[in-house]
């Protein structure tokens, strides 16, 4: 199966990184392949069979509600690409 | 003593002969002197390891050695280290100094183990080739003196560069599709992926959540047991952690093979498997055979689909699991965004490499409005239909042996054009992570002078078993402890 | 035309549990930004999920209290966007198989009708961080300590026709949350948050119109008047024959206006997919009897109580029921006051205007309820007049004393009962007073004549100093003129 330039460039986007006009090209092309790989699946018998998102047949632990974290605000920040008076600035987001 | 294994450094330091400073000292110097010509190691945390080194001396001194205390390795650089830049092979992480330890990172710590530094690999583990790692390509070890430089295989080809360089005894490790076992096999060292769960996945930088699994590489299959004494147990912070008791791994490494029932799955014997390829597999399992194990071929009809299954669901989950990679709290961010979508789409494109952005598409698109039952709906019963193939098998057999990889260890840059090509590389082992069972994958011969890996497959939670085989073949071979030259 | 309104309601409610839904970060309100947002919540690489056993707990007394189904198994999805305050690039989420399953409310409306609204489902979520959007150079600020805390998100059925069913359904359900105490209820916090679904379509049709949704409106006032005006909206819209656009809209209460949110097409493909970080999650019938036994009395219990046991009318039941604090306030003051009645009065009157009037919850109050009780025993045993009761309540209020009967002491508010006393102090007053008692009896109108009589209590209330009970002066003047 082949996949079109208009969605690779809206994948693009939904994956928020940007291509130019020449890595649309060659996307094209690997996706391409990668897809025609994928396309092997539709040939499998799966009528009846269930998904299974997981190896293991576990069940989820659940946690008990106790407060075990402390404040570490400055180790956190000390690695963040910019802040101030203890926010993450961003550029400007509009509603 | 770089030729070493863990146990016998372990039992130096034991015995005094040597301190873990005067050792660390040792293995630090080869190091930095010898990885110019691999380029395994992403850092090297010569003050750190000092300091440990001169914990684990007085953590001796006081009477609570470990096995492990004092004995140098190194981890995989996917695993969060705290203090110590933690950069998945990314330039996206390039700066990142987590100011927090993965639980393996914790448990090796406790242990008293000395690490060494962080070990090259694909960017966010995506590879087989150990090429698209930000830091440049690994060399293995082997063929380089015949002029070629050949890739170790991937994503952790750093660690089995390092350990079969000797420049450090054992090295962790992680596979999602084949990431342990495939470089262990170019390499020519021992390396396991024990079953999904066993070891927990926090601090472990995600690649895809159901598939990855971090383990093991050393050169014999007792370190391996070692290693994975400190790695396996429970994890509350990991939701998919199993509560299951851990084994001690190296109580059951000398129980006989006798009566140990093989199966041969014949879809992993065609013709995509070299007949030179073949033949060493093939004598590897005589091996087995004269230690009195019976062998019988088996079916894994569906595990052609494994590829296509893998190729759904490991992008699709990494295209979420990288989402967080956004330039807002930590890691890169772009020169001067214009506004959001500018600092989001350029801190992407310029942070993520060609291969981590191509899977990223990928899933991103297999996720997709209209596409999602197509693909992922399709790949998750694929999935199924392949576990269930692999729980037949084990109704007839112990364990499963097949080559690890279809070919040795190849050129630099031969496949690097082809994605496809390169993703074919795992063809042998990817159905083991869709299936989430433990494999091992054991040197076990060479062919042009390169090391021949074959694969060993066990039940869940199976790991004694399979490090007991391993283990009994390398008491009757000595394919594990070839240096290259 | 004539149109019928079609309202469906989404709510998010914050739950109150101590912590985060995947992390062990506290979820206390108000705290400094981001020291509640440790690694999970921050999505440091290589962190995990493990879910809050309280959360689940909430959701199913939730599920249990709205006579929903309850899903045995449960699981988690991600719904991938990117937004600034959403650190994961994904929410954790359930769509395929939430928590609870379709249930109802009854909901009590102003004309006495009962109106059932189903609840579709509700389901557990991650709530995100905030954007700050005061200016730091040209960039927004981003708190990430809201980021993580539990939610469950209820979806009705399309069930509501009009701004005041929707709101007496959103006022009911304020009032379930709070009584079963999985949530604090403090709209102005957050803590509450709608969406409204509005569409129209001809009176009596059966096919529903295109809807839009008006998001995040967190007071009651403000979503009576933003359904008002989108139905006006759609209304003008459809009656000059244009078409609605499905499409997110943002109310604007100061301004009475609305906007539609910037349509981004891509962005609704959410790629859903489901979790693989986290399990599925088992609810067994141990964990539902355990939710059960935690169940407190329910508002719609709680109101027929009210009139049984105090003999309350239906408005009033209805009103001292709905909020678990104002409820637990008034049976407190009933206890001590005795008369209910008036302390139901009391309650409605004087507190909830003082209330308002500050901008404080129940909670908030400066008096306790048994001091409200102690003012009402004083008021039905005439101890003080109504004039002198609200000095009480002024001086409790403000704190001044906490004690009713040594405020009524220290201000001289005891009223002079004393028949003997208060017919002297109306003798002296009307000897000195000869014409207008004169005046008074020469008019005829009976109802100039009540008039007149209030020229006595002035002079009379200044003879007692204040403290004689005015209906007795009352009773006594009149007989003392004459009729």
């Amino acid at each position: 199966m082949s996949i079109s330039r208009e969605d690779i460039e809206k994948v693009a986007v939904l994956a928020r990184i940007k291509v130019d006009d020449e890595q649309v090209s060659a996307l094209e092309k690997d996706l391409g392949n990668i897809l025609d790989l994928v396309d092997q699946l539709s040939a499998a018998d799966t009528d009846s069979v269930e998904p299974m998102a997981h190896p293991l047949d576990a069940v989820q632990r659940l946690r008990p509600d106790e407060v075990t974290e402390t404040n570490q605000r400055e180790a956190f920040q000390a690695i963040a690409p910019a802040t101030e008076d203890g926010l993450y600035l961003v550029p400007k987001v509009i509603e | 003593m770089h030729n070493k294994s863990v146990a016998e450094l372990s039992r130096e330091l034991e015995s005094g002969k040597i301190s873990s400073v005067e050792l660390t000292r040792q293995f630090l110097d080869r190091l930095k002197q010898e990885d110019g010509k691999y380029n395994s190691f992403i850092t090297i945390t010569e003050e750190q390891a000092l300091a440990e080194a001169k914990a684990a001396d007085e953590m001796r001194a006081a009477g609570k050695a470990t096995a492990w205390t004092g004995v140098p390795f190194a981890h995989k650089d996917i695993f969060c280290t705290n203090g110590v830049r933690t950069t998945c092979g990314s330039k996206m992480l390039e700066n990142f100094v987590p100011p927090y330890d993965a639980t393996v990172t914790a448990r090796f710590r406790q242990a008293g183990a000395v690490c060494l530094g962080k070990t090259n690999m694909d960017e966010f583990a995506m590879g087989s080739s150990n090429e698209s790692s930000y830091f440049g390509a690994v060399t293995n070890p082997w063929g380089l003196s015949s002029g070629q430089k050949r890739v170790p295989g991937g994503s952790s080809g750093g660690s089995a560069a390092a350990v079969a360089a000797r420049l450090v005894p054992a090295a962790t490790a992680t596979d999602t599709g084949g990431s342990i076992r495939q470089p262990a096999a170019l390499c020519g060292v021992t390396g396991l992926k024990p079953t999904y769960g066993r070891v927990s996945r926090y601090g472990m930088i995600a690649f895809a959540s159901s598939l990855d699994q971090g383990g093991t590489i050393a050169r014999s299959a007792e370190d391996n047991a070692l290693m994975l004494n400190v790695m396996a147990g429970f994890d509350p912070k990991d939701s998919t952690s199993i509560d299951r008791e851990v084994p001690d791994y190296t109580a059951t490494l000398n129980e006989p093979l006798k009566g140990l029932k093989i199966g041969l799955p014949k879809e992993y014997f065609t013709d995509q498997l070299s007949p030179a390829m073949e033949e060493q597999v093939r004598n590897a399992v005589k091996e087995y055979e004269k230690l009195g194990a019976t062998v019988k071929e088996v079916s894994l009809p569906n595990a052609k689909l494994a590829i296509a299954a893998y190729y759904v669901i490991a992008p699709a989950e990494a295209s979420a699991n990288l989402s967080r990679f956004d330039g807002v709290r930590y890691g890169y961010r772009c020169e001067d965004p214009k506004d959001l979508m500018d600092m989001y789409t350029r801190t992407r494109a310029e942070g993520f490499g060609a291969e981590v952005k191509r899977r990223i598409l990928v899933g991103t698109y297999a996720l997709s409005h209209g596409y999602y039952d197509a693909y992922y709906l399709k790949a998750q019963k694929v999935r199924r239909l392949i576990q269930q193939d692999f729980a037949n098998a084990f109704k007839e057999v112990d364990v499963l042996m097949s080559p690890t990889s279809p070919s040795p260890a190849f050129i630099q840059g031969e496949k690097t054009n082809d994605p496809v090509t390169m993703y074919l590389e795992d063809i042998f082992t990817i159905a083991i992570n869709l299936a989430g069972l433990p494999a091992m994958s054991v040197p076990a011969g060479f062919v042009d002078g390169l090391p021949v890996g074959l694969q060993i497959i066990g039940d869940y939670f199976a790991e004694a078993r399979l490090l007991n085989a391993a283990h009994q073949f390398q008491q009757v071979t000595d394919w594990h402890q070839r240096e290259p030259k | 035309m004539q149109w019928d309104i079609v309202i469906g309601l989404e709510i998010h409610v914050q739950l109150a549990t101590k912590t985060k839904i995947f992390s062990g970060s506290s979820t206390a309100y108000g705290a400094e930004p981001n020291t509640q947002a440790n690694a999970v919540d921050l999505a440091m690489p290589g962190t995990l999920p493990v879910p809050n056993e309280n959360a689940f707990r909430y959701a199913v007394m939730f599920g249990l209290a709205v006579n929903a189904e309850i899903g045995r198994r449960s699981m988690f999805e991600r719904k991938n966007y990117f937004y600034p305050d959403l650190p994961k690039g994904y929410q954790t989420t359930q769509l395929e198989q939430p928590i609870v399953g379709p249930g109802y409310v009854d909901v009590d409306l102003a004309n006495g009708e009962t109106k059932r609204v189903r609840i579709h489902h509700a389901h557990l979520e991650e709530d995100a961080g905030k954007s700050l959007h005061e200016d730091y150079h040209g960039m927004s600020g981003i708190d990430l300590n809201r980021a993580g805390t539990p939610l469950i998100e209820v979806v009705t059925e399309p069930d509501m026709n009009s701004a005041e069913e929707a709101v007496a359904f959103a006022k009911k359900l304020h009032s379930l949350v709070t009584s079963l105490g999985i949530c604090d209820g403090d709209m102005s916090q957050g803590s509450m948050r709608f969406d409204v679904n509005i569409s129209l379509k001809p009176k009596g049709s059966d096919q529903l119109g295109t809807r839009t949704e008006t998001k995040n409106l967190n007071s009651f006032r403000f979503m009576e008047q933003a359904i008002a005006h989108e139905v006006e909206r759609q209304m003008d819209i459809l009656e000059d024959g244009g078409r609605i656009i499905q499409e997110t809209r943002l109310y604007n209460g100061d301004r009475d206006e609305s906007r539609s949110m910037r349509t981004k097409e891509e962005a609704n493909d959410y790629r859903y997919f489901p979790c693989p970080d986290l399990l599925p999650v088992v609810i067994d019938d141990d964990f539902i009897e355990d939710a059960r036994s935690r169940l407190p009395e329910l508002p719609d219990a709680r109101k027929a109580r009210f009139k049984e046991q105090y003999g309350l009318n239906d408005y009033d039941a209805g009103l001292l029921s709905g909020d678990a604090k104002l409820a637990a306030f008034f049976e407190e003051a009933a206890a001590h006051g005795k008369d209910a009645k008036l302390a139901a009065n009391w309650i409605q009157g004087e507190f909830s205007a003082r209330l308002k009037a500050e901008d404080k919850s129940v909670a908030e109050s400066p008096i306790t309820g048994a001091q409200l009780g102690d003012l009402v025993v004083r008021i039905a045993d005439n101890t003080v007049s109504s004039a002198g009761a609200k000095k009480v309540f002024e001086a409790l209020w403000t704190g001044e004393n906490d004690n009713v009967d040594a405020i009524i002491d220290a201000k001289g508010l005891k009223q002079v009962s004393d028949t003997g006393a208060l017919e002297a102090m109306v003798d002296e007053v009307l000897a000195g007073m000869p014409d207008q008692v004169a005046q008074y009896q020469n008019e005829e109108d009976p109802k100039k004549r009540k008039k007149m009589l209030g020229g006595f209590m002035g002079p009379l209330m200044k003879a007692s100093k204040g403290q004689g009970n005015p209906k007795l002066f009352n009773e006594i003047l009149v007989k003392k003129l004459g009729g």
